[in-house]
């Protein structure tokens, strides 16, 4: 790591309190942090969901949600206490001193603005440029943070650019006036992992081109290691270790720090394991396209999101699918299990083609093939008991309730919840109890094989290594096959014996998993290896 | 239940609406008790004027206007409850088919629903009882006509969203039937819009037969506030009561029927109701 | 090129609906108890059989009803709506005649709503749980549960029986001929106690879509960057929240104005305002089924205007305008 330039702190936070409203878990979301940032250094606050980074960052731009308040603390920047100002001084602060971008770069611009307007604002609210001088800033602006034709794209209205591009037009917005801070509360989350290598590029150039600092709330360690000069890591709305990134990352003193580091997935492969078992599944020239509704003027839209996929599963092995979004890696995982219907292609499971099989026939076979999905709150039917929704599989399948819910009692048992689990609501539960409760009941109909559709990417980073932790006894117990979906070339790794990479609706290539991480043959393979954050960091933490 | 009783009560106007829309249903019930006779017969002298010997004054034909209000309030929620049940059964059913199903059951099922809201509906319902003869089952017909569409789309959109949700995917993988699905899975987590839109379109239905018996449209064997109003019209300027009390029956009832809804939104649906509502 | 093909598409499909509600009055008459001939003729016709001939011949009752259809939808295509009996002129003569006082009536009623109501939603959102909110929320409240009819009436007592204020009905004054300004004056204080009747409600209900749009829009994300950006409230509010807000009761507004022509056979009846919601109430008082279906047919195709202009205004004001949705 560069030493950062050395310089006093630009902005100082002190014992900084935020209030939940009452009735709240806790009462102080934010409870007595405290913290220097330098000018020209890059903090990074760590911390998993609920840990109070996110609200610190709003408590610096005073932009706070409706129900919570700084409840005591004091924010320096320049010498000002923030937290003193009026409002309407507070407001020639933000935008001029302060700039900060946000994690949804799909809703944070406004929809019916053009971008170059909505980049113009800044510079009319805080700086007295005419508009001929405003227009050549815009343009610069938006060249400096290498959005393509500027002179071209500032016309543009926001929902024609990509997720990408809005992040680096919301960059653009808040580096117009030269900040002396730029607080950056998640900026790369919903980004794809090629796509963020270049924000988290672009935000490390500017930052050191301006001597700015840099105030970077993220729940991802890899990103930490990629961008980082020091480290706050939070839990429970205290700071409970900072320091300087190499410090942290590499020997951490807090056993929580810890705890959050050893629960990284590694980015080490799974040592390779002849499998020479029979085949359970094999698609050929799997195919999806969809295309928008036409009409007597328009024009069908056509997207091939799956295009002539063929690929193998065997007995007892983890096949990882793994893509960007908008691969049509979960379109593939939903036609094979004909939630959706192919266009063409075949799906033999057990000597049947599932695609053209009759209904009866599928729902004979639909026990071996079950499914684990993303979203912990949205796969769990809200309005009904865990038990009935544990027992759902084997009821539709004939077994009588008794014996479905003594089955579903045992099932909870091996997820790692309490039997009594069964006569309450899902709202009763974490995402990650959840997510057990979606694999009890993908197992109670004693599959043969599992798709796992992300099952861990909604999860923090702790409960994430539980629950691939829990997937990888019931695989070993259950002997099952897997498809396991997923973003993170980390998470594969962990979990997959071979891996298939798709892009844009293909599979580009096929390989055991550790042949795939040592000597990636296609470019695109390459490319999104090359963009795992933390690469550099992981492989020397893994060395004991 | 006993947080959605809490939420309820927390929104004062809905407990106001509650309470004044059971005493309409009182009135209802128990009001004809009070007034046995017909609300036709003449009571007494015509024009006479409220807080008198009659509670709420006679109209042009001397006939009772308190007893109107009362026979009419049956009527009136009678009629509202009804078409409402209608409305809501068709909408729900061509929604859930439309959302469920997708593809080109839905499109037809759509442009069906689109067409029948482009149609003016109060002069649809005014052709309809028209055309078919005013009579309480033209008038329910009428307005269920015109008033589903807005379900079956409500329904339709919560069917669009619900059927793409994981733990819908999951009962599919799973092997149940779609029957099972529609009812099981998707109908209970759809239920609480179609409650709040079902109360807020009672209200809605009450001022169409209102306006309906107002031009005369009504059903002649019964007496209904939208008539008191009609048939007294031409009186206004000599004895106002005719046609004041009875357009204050519907207004209360209406208004209760709208804060009992808005209620029930709240209660139903915590995550929308927000502060300094 | 985009906007105009959506253009295009809508007024196909507008053109497509007016089909239906062609073919669905001919399915009315069909429907309706008795034969459909005397359906036609009204209750004043029925009783004139060589005038019940001639409709027999005309619309090939004796014919098969597919061909029945087809000579009905000849006719209307043709703007020929039939023959009023009773009043002893073609329907679309008496359209013709009563449709620019309605056109008078609901425009100045659907601008004073949209204007005022959502200027009410905003202001209301703007100082959101104090007294005057609480007040135009409660004022809106009352006017969406109120009928029209009784608004109406409520009005005539108090401004031109008790009052002497204004006119109670008609669209002039009677026996006084008048030009010019002194016409259009006289015009328009018949038109002020119909237009707040009819505008009433909906205002009412612009309010308070205007209201929840407004509330939900300023908690949205690009306000917050616009707050991160240090502009000013009140710029955020005009350039980023009231667009954003307004846009969607405006499109609403124009999918409902069925609502206003409805509306107007009640009030037109209780102004006795000339127009077409009117000759509805009369063609319903006397059985005139001929105008009644041509007043229906009319105020759809009305409906179907508005719609189309709101799509246009829609695409012009809105970049996102989804083709095909």
């Amino acid at each position: 790591m560069p030493e950062p330039p050395a310089a006093g702190p630009v902005l100082a936070v002190r014992d900084l309190r935020v209030a939940l409203p009452p009735g709240a878990d806790r009462p102080f979301a934010v409870d007595g942090v405290g913290f220097d940032l330098d000018a020209g250094e890059i903090l990074c606050v760590v911390g998993e969901s609920g840990s109070g980074k996110s609200l610190t960052a709003a408590a610096i731009m005073r932009l706070l949600p409706r129900s919570v308040r700084v409840a005591g603390g004091t924010i320096t920047l320049d010498g000002t206490d923030l937290l003193a100002l009026p409002e309407a001084e507070m407001r020639g602060w933000r935008g001029r001193r302060l700039g900060m971008i946000f994690q949804e770069p799909m809703t944070a611009l406004n929809p019916l603005m053009r971008v170059g307007d909505q980049i113009d604002e800044v510079l009319r609210a805080h700086a007295g440029l005419d508009e001929a001088a405003r227009r050549r800033r815009v343009v610069e602006l938006m060249a400096q943070v290498n959005l393509p034709d500027p002179g071209q794209l500032r016309h543009a209205y926001p929902f024609r650019l990509s997720g990408g591009q809005r992040q680096r037009v919301m960059i653009a917005m808040a580096l117009a006036l030269g900040p002396a801070v730029l607080i950056a509360d998640e900026p790369t989350t919903a980004l794809d992992v090629t796509t963020q290598k270049q924000i988290l590029a672009l935000i490390k150039e500017i930052q050191r081109r301006h001597g700015m600092g840099v105030l970077f709330i993220t729940h991802d360690f890899g990103v930490v290691a990629e961008i980082a000069d020091r480290v706050a890591v939070m839990q429970h709305g205290s700071i409970v270790e900072i320091g300087r990134a190499a410090d942290v990352l590499n020997a951490p003193r807090h056993a929580y720090t810890r705890s959050l580091i050893a629960a990284v997935p590694r980015l080490e492969p799974r040592p390779a394991v002849a499998n020479a078992a029979p085949t359970i599944l094999e698609a050929t020239q799997l195919s999806k396209t969809y295309a928008s509704a036409g009409g007597f003027f328009v024009r069908r839209r056509v997207v091939a999101a799956v295009k002539r996929v063929d690929l193998v599963i065997r007995e007892g092995e983890t096949l990882g699918v793994v893509g960007e979004s908008g691969s049509g890696k979960s379109t593939l995982g939903r036609l094979l299990v004909r939630l959706i219907k192919a266009d063409g292609g075949t799906v033999t499971f057990g000597g049947t083609d599932l695609l053209t099989a009759s209904a009866g026939r599928l729902r004979a076979l639909r026990h071996e093939v079950q499914m684990v999905f993303q979203d912990p709150y949205a796969s769990l039917n809200p309005r009904r008991r865990v038990g009935a929704i544990v027992a759902d599989g084997p009821k539709a399948q004939g077994v009588d309730h008794p014996t479905a819910m003594a089955r579903a009692r045992e099932l909870l048992a091996l997820v790692g919840l309490d039997p009594a689990a069964v006569d309450r609501y899902p709202h009763e539960f974490s995402g990650g109890q959840r997510q057990r409760i979606g694999i009890a009941r993908a197992l109670a109909l004693d599959p043969r094989l599992l798709i796992a559709d992300e099952p861990v990417s909604a999860l923090d980073v702790s409960v994430q290594a539980q629950v691939l932790e829990l997937l990888n006894d019931v695989r070993r117990r259950f002997r099952l096959a897997m498809l396991f979906i997923t973003h993170d070339l980390r998470v594969a790794a962990q979990v997959a014996d071979r891996i298939a990479v798709m892009r844009l609706g293909e599979i580009v290539e096929t390989g055991p998993t550790e042949e795939i991480f040592r000597a990636p043959r296609h470019p695109y393979t390459r490319e999104l290896l090359d963009a795992v954050p933390g690469r550099a960091w992981s492989a020397a933490a893994a060395a004991p | 239940m006993d947080g959605f009783a809490r939420r309820f009560a927390r929104n004062k106007g809905a407990v106001v609406g509650l309470a004044v829309l059971l005493a309409v249903l009182a009135v209802a019930a128990f009001g004809p008790l009070v007034y046995p006779d017909s609300p036709w017969d003449m009571a007494g002298a015509p024009f006479r004027p409220p807080f008198g010997e009659h509670l709420l004054g006679t109209d042009t034909l001397g006939r009772d206007v308190a007893a109107g209000i009362v026979h009419g309030a049956r009527v009136s929620l009678l009629i509202g409850f009804v078409a409402t049940i209608v409305a809501v059964s068709v909408g729900v059913l061509v929604g859930a088919v439309a959302g469920y199903f997708g593809g080109r059951v839905d499109d037809a099922l759509m442009r069906l629903t689109e067409f029948f809201q482009t149609i003016p509906s109060f002069v649809f319902a005014v052709v309809l009882v028209a055309i078919f003869t005013p009579g309480i089952g033209s008038i329910v017909v009428a307005i269920a006509v015109v008033s589903w569409p807005a379900v079956a789309r409500l329904v339709r959109g919560e069917f669009l969203t619900l059927r793409t949700r994981e733990f819908v995917q999951a009962s599919v993988v799973l092997g149940r039937s779609s029957l099972h699905i529609i009812f099981v899975e998707i109908l209970p987590n759809a239920v609480s819009p179609i409650i709040v839109s079902g109360s807020l379109m009672v209200a809605t239905a009450i001022l169409v037969e209102s306006s309906l018996s107002f031009l005369g449209l009504g059903d002649p064997n019964m007496m209904s506030w939208g008539y008191m109003i009609g048939a007294s019209r031409s009186v206004v300027r000599v004895a106002w009561w005719t046609s004041f009390f009875p357009g204050l029956a519907i207004l209360l009832t209406v208004l209760a029927l709208n804060l009992v809804g808005e209620g029930l939104a709240d209660a139903l649906n915590p995550r929308l109701s927000r502060e300094g509502r | 090129m985009e906007r105009l093909e959506f253009i295009a598409q809508r007024l196909v499909k507008g053109v497509v609906v007016l089909l239906g509600i062609v073919v669905l009055n001919f399915l009315l008459i069909r429907l309706a108890p008795g034969d459909p001939a005397t359906v036609m003729a009204g209750e004043a016709g029925a009783g004139d059989e060589v005038f019940l001939q001639q409709l027999r011949a005309q619309f090939g009752l004796d014919q098969p009803l597919v061909d029945q259809l087809w000579a009905y939808v000849r006719n209307i295509v043709t703007l020929d709506f039939g023959f009023s009996y009773r009043q002893q002129r073609p329907v679309v003569d008496l359209l013709a005649e009563r449709l620019p006082p309605t056109l008078l009536l609901t425009g100045t009623a659907f601008l004073l709503s949209l204007v005022v109501g959502v200027a009410l939603g905003v202001a209301a959102a703007r100082v959101v749980g104090r007294w005057s909110d609480s007040l135009i929320t409660v004022l809106a409240l009352f006017f969406y549960a109120t009928p029209l009819f009784w608004v109406g009436l409520m009005g005539v007592l108090l401004f031109s029986v008790t009052l002497g204020w204004l006119p109670a009905f008609g669209m002039f004054t009677v026996g006084v001929p008048l030009a010019g300004w002194a016409l259009a004056l006289d015009v328009g204080e018949h038109l002020v106690l119909p237009a707040l009747t009819l505008a009433l409600f909906h205002m009412a209900v612009y309010a308070r879509m205007t209201r929840a749009s407004m509330l939900e829009v300023r908690d949205q994300d690009f306000v917050r960057t616009a707050r991160a950006k240090g502009i000013a409230e009140g710029e955020i509010l005009r350039r980023h929240v009231l667009r954003n807000a307004i846009l969607p009761v405006v499109t609403i507004a124009g999918v409902k104005a069925g609502y206003l022509i409805g509306g107007s056979i009640v009030v037109e009846t209780v102004f006795a305002w000339p127009g077409i919601g009117r000759l509805a109430y009369e063609a319903v008082l006397q059985r005139d089924y001929n105008v009644l279906l041509g007043v229906f047919l009319l105020s759809s195709a009305m409906v179907i205007a508005v719609n189309l202009a709101t799509d246009v205004v829609y695409s012009l004001v809105d970049p996102r305008i989804e083709l095909g949705a």
